[in-house]
């Protein structure tokens, strides 16, 4: 059981490993911060459409099961959307666009199709955790390398008397800007992704 | 803006893939040789224009006269997949070589961030009904601008040596970061530049 719950951090990773899900990785990806919440809305909605799939998999008719399973996922969208412009509306801001993306995310449907509509609500339920934290690592890790090069900071959530960003001695001040842009963030994701590559050829060859 | 504005916006500085990151699982999983990029890239054009017009529609005389704006984005992606079937059936009928050619792109096209993204951005930028159909053909024609380059591109690193780690996605992602800073060369100076 605990298997379905590992499996997507890291040896299943959906943006490193299956590759889906690219547009919000590179689109938010600019600062640590944008990755989290990104992230923590696609665990929500993919929990929520998991959880209602697996429900509902007796009932909804072989046909229409897209269609069905797409009005499902925009609902989840509509409540993060909601939520997050209501009590975090900076963070709202700067996610703009991808955040009402979050239903086009192949992950999301992906998983209602391949794994909930199959399987029973607990394993589902434990899916969906697996693939949407490491959804959120991979994002993290893009956002890390982006804006440790691109700005020379690493911004977090402010804590009491920590404001909530560390500045990198030395990059803080002559930043490689090209990190931040659309160009870095592609370079960037061809770079982590052929490391991903090159240690599960390593791991292959030792097996 | 004038509308050769939101068009050199859309196909250049703001290019979906290369600068907005929208659509780009089809460019990367399509666009392995020419032809079926050229495909792609006039399917998600025609449905881009046909998703611009039709979510314009819905959002000024269903969702804001009945006051329900937040059903936007189930609205919308709603009507992008009823869309596509219905121009799936409609291209089936009139043109079955059309239908081979775009067929199998078709479903694909639903999930494609690109058709909901400039539904999306159409409200965001406040455009009437004929400025939103032209950010959407605009838009398209930039999509197959940016996936045609790039699987001309691929073609030839077919046929070059790559480290063995980089083979296939890494290397088109790579080859997509220096298409996207040879784009960065379009921004808001030129087109200030070139409509005064």
């Amino acid at each position: 059981m605990l298997k379905e719950f590992t499996k997507g951090l890291i040896k299943e990773n959906p943006v490193f490993i299956i590759v889906l899900g690219l547009c919000p990785a590179l689109g938010v990806s600019t600062k640590v911060i944008n990755s989290l919440g990104m992230g923590a809305g696609v665990i929500f909605v993919l929990l929520g459409s998991n959880i209602f799939v697996s429900l509902l998999k007796n009932f909804i008719p072989e046909k229409v099961r897209i269609p069905a399973y797409i009005v499902i996922i925009a609902s989840f969208v509509t409540i993060v959307e909601m939520v997050m412009e209501a009590f975090l509306p900076a963070l709202y801001d700067s996610l703009g666009v991808f955040v009402p993306l979050i239903v086009v995310n192949c992950i999301i449907l992906g998983r209602a199709e391949a794994f909930a509509n199959k399987n029973t609500v607990k394993a589902s339920i434990l899916d969906a955790l697996g693939m949407g934290l490491g959804f959120t690592l991979a994002l993290v890790i893009i956002a890390l390398v982006r804006e440790v090069f691109g700005l020379g900071t690493i911004t977090l959530f402010p804590m009491g008397s920590f404001n909530g960003v560390i500045e990198i001695p030395g990059l803080i001040d002559s930043p490689v800007r090209v990190f931040g842009l659309a160009a870095g963030a592609l370079l960037v994701m061809g770079l982590l992704k052929a490391l991903f590559t090159w240690i599960e050829d390593i791991r292959r060859v030792k097996q | 803006m004038s509308y050769i504005g939101i068009i050199i916006t859309f196909v250049f500085i703001n290019n979906f893939i290369l600068t907005q990151f929208l659509g780009l699982c089809p460019f990367i999983g399509v666009s392995k040789n020419v032809e079926s990029a050229v495909g792609m890239g006039f399917a998600v054009t025609f449905v881009m224009a046909l998703a611009s017009i039709s979510s314009w529609v819905i959002y000024h005389y269903v969702l804001v006269p009945l006051d329900i704006v937040f059903l936007q984005t189930i609205s919308f992606i709603l009507v992008i997949a009823a869309l596509v079937q219905f121009v799936e059936l409609v291209i089936q009928k009139i043109s079955p070589a059309l239908y081979k050619a775009l067929g199998i792109f078709l479903p694909l096209i639903t999930t494609n961030c690109a058709v909901l993204g400039i539904a999306l951005i159409n409200v965001r930028n406040d455009y009437n009904a004929l400025e939103s159909f032209i950010a959407g053909i605009a838009a398209g024609l930039g999509f197959l601008l940016a996936i045609l380059l790039m699987s001309t591109i691929r073609v030839k690193l077919d046929t070059e040596w790559v480290p063995k780690p980089f083979r296939g996605i890494p290397i088109a992602f790579i080859t997509g970061g220096l298409m996207a800073l040879a784009f960065m060369a379009f921004d808001n100076a030129l087109l200030k530049n070139l409509l005064g």
